[in-house]
């Protein structure tokens, strides 16, 4: 930031530990931090008080600082930042820091700390916090000396992006931050020894290629590592993917890396993926994964994972590699250096698309999407979720939308129905499957993209577990929208229990709901409420036109399921469509009981 | 083919894995939670700085599990931010294993006389002696102070764990390259 240099003069002599830290972030293009004070970290707040350099966003519970945070990386490809106080404050970050590691998203959290000599006493709002978050955290730190306080929150940047990205803590004594500290600048700080690799072997890249060019039933499999590896990322998978002519699917973290309404993606994958993306991938013959992970939501039953296919795997994390699927090409490499180093080696032998050879695996497949696995039966009378997201879709389209979800139903149908072009428009809770992360992950998001209109699908029932964020969003003028499909019931607590547990509804039914509509006045926010398909379009579009946070009851049909769904434990071939597929009747038992 | 065709075995072996990591707070915590935290064994673990100017410190772990769990182990272990250099001794050519024993014998006359004799056959030394109490300390291989201790059957046993280093030039030292 070139304004850094103002927040104090190069020499510094008389910096305590907590102006210390501030200035680090800065340097470090910090802009913006999430967080909630309390007694431990009331210097560094101090801190924050006497400077104009980065904004300080006062959420209303520590979990949603985390997720703010999350959501400003997923979108910003920087590094989210939170500080929160010891004890309480630190142990409401768990949740956020296991999503961000189940997600390789990085975040920095700076927790407070009792003072370094009451540690170990059992102190007011004390915590044991590298100990609790040493599981859920990429690594994390305790400062006990003021002269690794500059280097600490250098190194914490540095592991929270490099390699395969994740949440870092630092926690930091009060006593640290009160006492007087030596500034290091990034540049003189040297990283010890954590530099993952990048590159990839080049015999590697050359067999892949060699294989790729040689396929007769061919998928791209790409997760949200492409993502993460940039836009120049994504922009090299879309020529490679063009310039082969064969088909893709996504994850649900990788929607985005390829536009969806080319006419070689053929849809998500895995548990509430397509039709014809789950036969693909049981029936290819090589299978090019890219920054996925082969996690149990996508694969299903491990044996009768695609059993005749020849696996490339590019991932950046050796430990990815052989975890649960055996690969024959794995290639460990950033998704980036990869994607790059397989288009030259494409060119350089002038490899071209044949589409003889892969005709017949396109009539195949256009056969599977015949299927038309993502339809379902319209209504006059009640709103079905997916019509409501496909007329969200169809509205705001032409606009700078960015979606967040929370966890359930309303997830996949948004995963399935919205269409993303572009990556970094698309934060949902994957691998962790957090409710409550949508509506913190969306203020985050506004925040890093002020001019954008970014909306949270969500369940009523997972909106409610953070909802205390519409506060933070009235107060920062935050203008988010809550699109909240409301079945009243936790939708996909329900479907599981009508498949595998007899229609035995225990506890997913909520009752006494607060009226949303309220709640939103209650909070200085607009409340708009649809009970009726022909009410769906203007209120989306009176929520659009709302210069401010909005509220929408969006009230649905109670009864809908996900379509398809491969139960967990079943191959893919053993997709179950719709009850409205003539073929195909549902079939749920109490049979898949033992499931996750 | 070519390529890396690994075959899923099923069969469990015994590893000694030797970690070089930094010497900071809760890094042994950190590879122990591994351990716990996805359910792989831990046979023995040993810990020590072997490098006071660099902060470093060797772990030694014997560890048995299929070949895709040693595997995953390998990569948890080598991606810690503390860990600078791992090697595989087991499958990285010959090693050199040592672990020590302490064990107290306790009895009359005659079964501290059998156990000096039993001491004196195996190579172990005799280091502390009472009137009723005789202890030893052992060095050898894990199979060699096992049979030691069966022949000896002590009322008393501490031991140390395995150390372990590859036999002939090849070294874990901080001035080769992370792998």
């Amino acid at each position: 930031m070139s304004d850094a240099p103002d927040l104090a003069p190069p020499v510094t002599p008389k910096l305590n530990g907590a102006e210390v830290v501030l200035r680090a972030l800065v340097d470090q293009g910090v802009e913006h931090v999430f967080g909630y004070p309390g007694g431990a970290v009331l210097p560094l707040y101090d801190a924050i008080f006497k400077q104009n350099h980065l904004q300080h966003i006062l959420v209303r519970h520590e979990q949603g600082a985390v997720h703010a945070a999350e959501g400003y990386a997923r979108t910003s490809g920087k590094v989210g930042v939170v500080l929160v106080t010891s004890g309480p404050g630190a142990t409401n970050t768990v949740t956020g820091l296991t999503d961000a590691l189940m997600d390789s998203v990085p975040i920095v959290v700076l927790t407070g700390q009792v003072p370094t000599h009451m540690i170990g006493n059992d102190a007011f709002q004390e915590a044991d916090t590298v100990g609790i978050t040493r599981p859920c955290t990429k690594h994390n730190y305790l400062v006990k000396d003021p002269e690794d306080l500059a280097r600490t929150i250098h190194e914490a940047f540095h592991v929270a992006r490099s390699g395969r990205p994740g949440p870092v803590v630092v926690d930091l004594p009060k006593d640290v931050a009160l006492g007087p500290a030596p500034y290091h600048a990034p540049e003189d700080v040297p990283h010890r020894h954590y530099q993952p690799k990048r590159t990839p072997a080049a015999d590697r890249i050359e067999q892949a290629v060699d294989l790729i060019a040689r396929a007769h039933r061919p998928i791209f499999y790409v997760g949200g590592g492409v993502i993460n590896a940039g836009p120049e990322a994504c922009e090299d998978l879309r020529t490679l993917v063009r310039a082969t002519g064969y088909p893709i699917t996504q994850t649900l973290m990788g929607l985005g890396a390829f536009p969806a309404s080319d006419p070689l993606f053929i849809g998500m994958l895995g548990m509430h993926g397509t039709y014809e993306a789950n036969m693909a991938m049981h029936g290819c013959d090589l299978m090019i994964c890219i920054g996925a992970r082969f996690d149990d939501r996508v694969t299903g039953r491990l044996d009768g994972f695609s059993p005749n296919s020849v696996k490339i795997h590019v991932d950046i994390d050796p430990s990815s590699i052989n975890k649960n699927i055996q690969v024959q090409l794995p290639i460990i490499a950033d998704c980036g250096e990869a994607l790059k180093a397989m288009l030259a080696r494409w060119r350089e032998r002038g490899h071209q698309p044949d589409p003889l050879r892969i005709a017949p695996w396109w009539e195949t497949i256009r056969g599977w999407q015949s299927r038309n696995s993502l339809g379902y039966r319209k209504s006059e009378t009640s709103i079905k979720p997916q019509h409501a997201i496909e007329r969200l879709y169809e509205l705001t389209k032409n606009e700078d939308v960015y979606i967040t979800t929370e966890v359930g139903q309303h997830q996949m149908w948004a995963a399935q129905h919205f269409k993303f072009e572009d990556p970094f428009r698309w934060m949902t809770s994957g691998g962790l499957g957090t409710m409550g992360y949508g509506l913190p992950a969306a203020m985050g998001v506004q925040l890093a993209r002020p001019g954008g209109l970014v909306i949270d699908i969500a369940g009523e029932a997972s909106w409610v577990m953070n909802m205390q964020e519409m506060s933070t969003l009235v107060q920062y003028r935050l203008p988010v929208k809550s699109f909240i499909l409301n079945n009243s019931y936790m939708g996909m607590v329900r479907q599981w229990q009508d498949f595998f547990h007899g229609n035995r509804h225990a506890e997913s039914y909520m009752d006494s709901l607060p009226d949303f509509v309220k709640l939103a006045e209650a909070f200085g926010a607009v409340g708009l409420r649809a009970t009726t398909p022909d009410e769906l379009d203007d209120v989306i579009r009176e929520m659009m036109a709302v210069d401010g946070p909005v509220i929408c009851d969006i009230v649905v049909d109670r009864a809908e399921n996900v379509y398809p769904m491969i139960p967990g434990g079943a191959a893919h071939n053993d997709i179950m469509l719709s009850p409205e597929d003539p073929d195909e009747p549902v079939r749920g038992s109490e049979d898949g009981m033992p499931l996750v | 083919m070519l390529y890396e065709q690994r075959i899923a075995e099923d069969t469990t072996r015994r590893h000694t894995i030797a970690v070089l990591v930094d010497n900071e707070p809760g890094v042994l915590a950190r590879v122990i939670g591994l351990f716990s935290g996805r359910g792989y064994n831990i046979d023995s673990l040993t810990v020590a700085e072997v490098d006071r100017a660099e902060h470093l410190s060797r772990i030694t772990i014997v560890t048995s599990g299929t070949e895709q769990i040693i595997e995953q182990i390998k990569a948890l272990l080598a991606k810690q931010v503390p860990v600078r250099q791992l090697a595989d001794l087991t499958t990285e050519g010959q090693v050199v294993e040592r672990e020590m024993a302490l064990a107290k014998v306790v009895g009359d006359r005659a079964r501290l006389i059998d156990a000096l004799r039993v001491a004196d056959f195996m190579g172990a030394r005799l280091i502390d002696r009472t009137l009723e109490t005789l202890t030893f300390e052992v060095t050898g291989s894990s199979e060699d102070i096992d049979s030691f201790l069966r022949l000896l059957e002590p009322e008393e046993v501490s031991r140390a764990g395995v150390v372990a280093m590859a036999r002939g030039t090849r070294m874990l030292t901080a001035s080769e390259l992370r792998p």
